[in-house]
């Protein structure tokens, strides 16, 4: 009776979070326009998403923009890491709370500062301005990966390398990087799926006609409810699903232990909530 | 070989896009030009106590708030019931509820505007049975759930990630010692799981004082929050001076949490700590 | 000893496919120091737990005075318990920890404040009362969670291995001090140990567990002197067990190839059995005074007595002596009939770690 009705409670909350997700995503295949009529299955929306040029020039920013950014910032944020650690504690201590300021910050304030930023030196909003602030968003989450892999981090193998006539950057690429790997790797992916959601970010830093698919979303929908935006939705809600799949079996293959596999997905989100205090990131 | 120089492009990027963006915020917010010099005020700063500012300010704690407080009686059993020992699936059940979180944020909001307008499904059905179409957008109660809805994990997982781990001969110990279950839990499982509980309302309550998203999708522009007048500020009217001035609000709010997860939260939970 | 306070009967627990109790029997008297002696894994905490009710027995009764208490709540019952790992309540002080108990029961502030103060004089913390229980030792941690338990006057006291996480020097001073506070408070305490040594110098009664079964019940002295079977003998103190004997008839049994004069009868005539002799028990002789006789292989001093090892004809005997020996001489092995325990032939399950300590 009691675990009845907890199974019966846990059910509920699921459906108030599912709920809306799945009709979102069964009202992309109606045929009808209206949200509130069904009137067959079709995969209109579908075709006319992809003929919309806004929305598949938007798909492209929006991609390029999180391929680029978290590419760079995979690269600044892992030396940086680096780097840090051989900080004095102080300077250390400074860096890293500086670090996690656009972590912590509504993305609201992370979005004007940059804004102004922008506007203080002279660079035009558009798909540059709005790169720099991904990549400067998405830096910190790099550095808040591969710390905790440095901290762990065996330096014996790298003077061992050295020691044995490796020249240091030999050295360094097959020692070190290895064992960062799974730190830098979980870093872009956060990146690049921060990248991908970014909307308030990006509002504020972008101009003319660059649009991501956020703001896509954003603006058809302050007009009320657009079928195509429902077919959108489904395409996305898809793609993170794979990305999640596949981030959860790399990691599955990368760990030996069975009992720990079970939860690499959920450490991950926990991890995330960690850093996505903010809307919208 | 010295590898500290491997932190200076980042660190020059860091003063750039961080430490001067957040100097612009305090040189906006306590300046102004508009004799054409730049000269030190605390008008916007005073702008922000006119009534008109001070009624939105207030708007948005009351409505963070009320999202913060029904999350939390949503969040808590459903925490507890998680943790609970006997609860099989409990993995795949906190895996699904953390799973929306990877929606787009905008389409998770946007997904409630099909469910809530007037032809929307829920008044279809209330017209169905007779009970007649029932104005579920453009109010309070629309703000207020899209906020419980898109930040109600945020308040699970932080209470839940404490729950599961107090010992549990600590229950043991006191039902040893004479407490039922109602002592039990009021005396030793929730004041345990305060930690969780604070990072749990900070993480709800912070994003929601600060979202503008939520309010001008669900409620049509109609109801206005901080987060809206810093937009607007940015966007259309182009009063810089307010809109960093209550920017530097929110971010004074940031750090009052800050301090208060870091003493009293779950270090491991929030991000004060490192990892 | 008093009247019976607490009995199992035929207490059976399974998890899942595995039986961790296995039909145990047993009763406790009202004042008396008992332990559950065995190695980990054994189910001495399980069978604890059906005590202090924190699990249900799949069968069998458990009687409180008499009365089935199975159905009555851990928080009804009038036992308390000191768990292995302390579990003090972190967010309490050590005031406010020992209080717990009392406060529950709407005891008034006064006298909560007497006792707490009465009950941490006893475990030898006064004027504790406000520290912050993360400061503590571990060796304090106990004395509060004993404090707590103590203060609610538990007819019964149930401590699963509360030593088990100190350090030799500190078990010894606790040993010595529970064994104080027991006399002094009188009342029951079942004690949980894979610590032979600490189950013989603390307990009344000694009950020896070997995979959910009870092996043995009784008397520190008799279980060391008589054990019942192979198993008690390897696990309470160093034994030489002897598994060829055989009993060739009433009062005589042939050990390592000789004849041996012994106490022992109703075995049959020419029957396998096991043969116990504690190595203090034996006695070295010139090699002509004895038909059994060894080689001296290895003499190490232990501090009060040598370990001689005596490489015999089918076995190598450990023995302990005052004297030293000299490696390689050939000495005679007598043992004095009273100190050879006959016991009845059986595999003998040693424990992989039978001292491990407990996760
Ligand atoms: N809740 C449980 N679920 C499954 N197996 C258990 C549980 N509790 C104890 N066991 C098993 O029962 C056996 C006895 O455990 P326990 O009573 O704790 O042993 P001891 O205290 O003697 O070391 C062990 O093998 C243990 O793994
Ligand atoms: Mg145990």
């Amino acid at each position: 009776m009691k675990k009845l009705l907890k199974k019966l409670y846990i059910f509920l909350i699921l459906l108030f979070l599912y709920a809306p997700i799945i009709v979102l995503i069964v009202y992309s295949f109606n045929a009808s326009k209206s949200r509130a009529v069904w009137q067959g299955f079709s995969l209109t929306w579908y075709q006319q998403l992809f003929t919309d040029s806004k929305i598949l020039s938007a798909l492209e920013t929006t991609f390029l923009i999180a391929l680029i950014a978290s590419v760079v910032a995979t690269v600044l944020g892992t030396f940086a890491a680096m780097g840090m650690m051989k900080m004095k504690k102080k300077t250390f201590e400074t860096v890293r709370t500086i670090t996690y300021i656009p972590v912590l910050n509504p993305d609201i304030v992370t979005g004007v500062s940059l804004m102004m930023l922008f506007a203080f030196i002279g660079i035009e909003l558009g798909f540059v301005s709005m790169l720099l602030a991904h990549i400067t968003f998405c830096t910190p989450y790099v550095i808040i990966s591969v710390l905790p892999k440095l901290y762990q981090l065996d330096m014996s193998v790298y003077e061992a390398a050295q020691d044995l006539g490796a020249k240091p950057f030999y050295a360094l690429r097959k020692t070190i990087i290895p064992q960062l790997m799974p730190g830098i790797v979980t870093g872009f992916l956060l990146s690049f799926t921060l990248s991908v959601d970014d909307f308030v970010i990006s509002y504020f830093t972008t101009g003319g006609h660059v649009e991501n698919l956020s703001m896509i979303v954003f603006s058809m929908a302050r007009k009320g409810v657009n079928p195509k935006i429902n077919a959108v939705s489904a395409l996305l809600f898809v793609t993170v699903m794979i990305l999640l799949l596949i981030v959860n079996k790399r990691e599955l293959s990368s760990k030996k232990h069975a009992a720990k596999n079970k939860d690499t997905l959920l450490n991950r989100e926990k991890q995330i909530i960690k850093y996505r205090r903010n809307e919208g990131k | 070989m010295s590898k500290r120089r491997f932190a200076f492009p980042y660190l020059i990027w860091m003063t750039i896009f961080i430490v001067v963006p957040l100097f612009l915020i305090f040189f906006y917010a306590f300046t102004d030009n508009a004799s054409g010099k730049t000269l030190f005020t605390l008008e916007h700063v005073k702008a922000i106590f006119q009534p008109l500012y001070l009624k939105v300010i207030g708007r948005s704690f009351y409505m963070s708030l009320i999202a913060t407080l029904v999350c939390f009686v949503m969040g808590y059993p459903a925490a507890m019931i998680l943790a609970s020992k006997d609860f099989s699936q409990k993995n795949t059940m906190l895996i699904l509820i953390v799973l929306p979180m990877w929606m787009n944020f905008l389409l998770r909001t946007y997904s409630w505007l099909s469910l809530l307008e007037n032809e929307g499904l829920i008044n279809r059905f209330l017209v169905s049975i007779g009970l007649g179409q029932v104005q579920l957008m453009y109010n309070n109660f629309a703000v207020i759930l899209g906020m419980v809805y898109n930040f109600l994990p945020f308040m699970i997982l932080p209470i839940y990630s404490v729950l599961v781990k107090i010992d549990k001969s600590v229950v043991e110990a006191a039902k040893d010692l004479g407490a039922n279950g109602a002592r039990v839990f009021l005396r030793i499982i929730f004041p345990l799981s305060m930690p969780g509980v604070v990072s749990g309302i900070t993480m709800t309550f912070m994003p929601a004082l600060s979202t503008f998203v939520i309010s001008r999708l669900l409620s049509g522009g109609k109801i206005t929050l901080i987060g809206n007048i810093i937009e607007q500020q940015f966007t259309i009217t182009g009063d810089w001076g307010l809109g960093s001035a209550l920017s530097l609000l929110l971010m004074v709010l940031i750090f009052i949490s800050m301090i208060f997860i870091n003493k009293y939260g779950d270090e491991s939970v929030g991000a004060g700590g490192l990892l | 000893m008093g009247k019976k306070i607490i009995e199992l009967k035929n207490i059976y627990k399974r998890f899942g496919d595995f039986t961790a109790i296995d039909g145990i029997n047993l009763y406790i008297n009202e004042g008396e120091f008992l332990t559950l002696l065995g190695p980990s894994g054994c189910g001495k905490t399980t069978t604890l737990r059906i005590i202090g009710g924190f699990e249900q027995p799949d069968e069998g009764d458990v009687l409180f005075e008499g009365v089935r208490i199975n159905d009555v709540p851990a928080h009804k019952r009038p036992l308390n318990t000191v768990f292995q790992k302390y579990a003090l309540f972190p967010h309490l002080t050590v005031g406010e920890n020992v209080a717990f108990g009392p406060t529950i029961r709407k005891i008034s502030p006064d006298i909560i404040q007497k006792d707490v103060k009465k009950y941490l004089e006893i475990v030898n913390l006064e004027g504790y009362e406000d520290r912050d229980v993360s400061t503590l030792s571990g060796g304090q941690q106990q004395r509060v969670a004993i404090a707590r338990a103590l203060i609610n006057k538990p007819r019964v006291l149930l401590l699963d291995e509360p030593l088990g996480a100190l350090d030799l020097k500190l078990r010894k001073d606790m040993q010595d001090e529970l064994k104080t506070m027991h006399k002094d408070v009188g009342i029951t305490f079942v004690y949980v140990t894979h610590d032979q040594e600490e189950a013989l110098t603390l307990s009344d009664t000694v009950v020896v567990m070997n995979n959910g079964r009870i092996l043995q019940i009784g008397t520190p002295v008799d279980i060391y002197n008589e054990p019942n079977n192979a198993f008690v003998a390897y696990f309470i103190g160093e034994s030489n067990i002897i598994h060829n004997s055989i009993m060739v008839k009433d009062k005589l049994v042939n050990i390592d190839g000789v004849d041996f004069n012994c106490v022992d009868t109703g075995f049959g005539q020419n029957t396998p059995v096991d043969v116990v002799v504690r190595p203090e028990d034996v006695v070295l002789v010139p090699a002509d005074k004895a038909d059994l006789k060894g080689i001296v292989t290895l003499v190490t001093f232990k501090g009060v007595h040598y370990e001689i090892w005596v490489e015999g004809p089918t076995f190598e005997w450990k023995v302990h002596s005052t004297l030293p020996q000299t490696v390689g001489d050939e000495l005679g092995i007598t043992v004095d009939p009273y100190n050879i325990h006959v016991m009845k032939h059986e595999p003998l399950e040693i424990p992989s770690e039978e001292t491990a300590v407990e996760v």
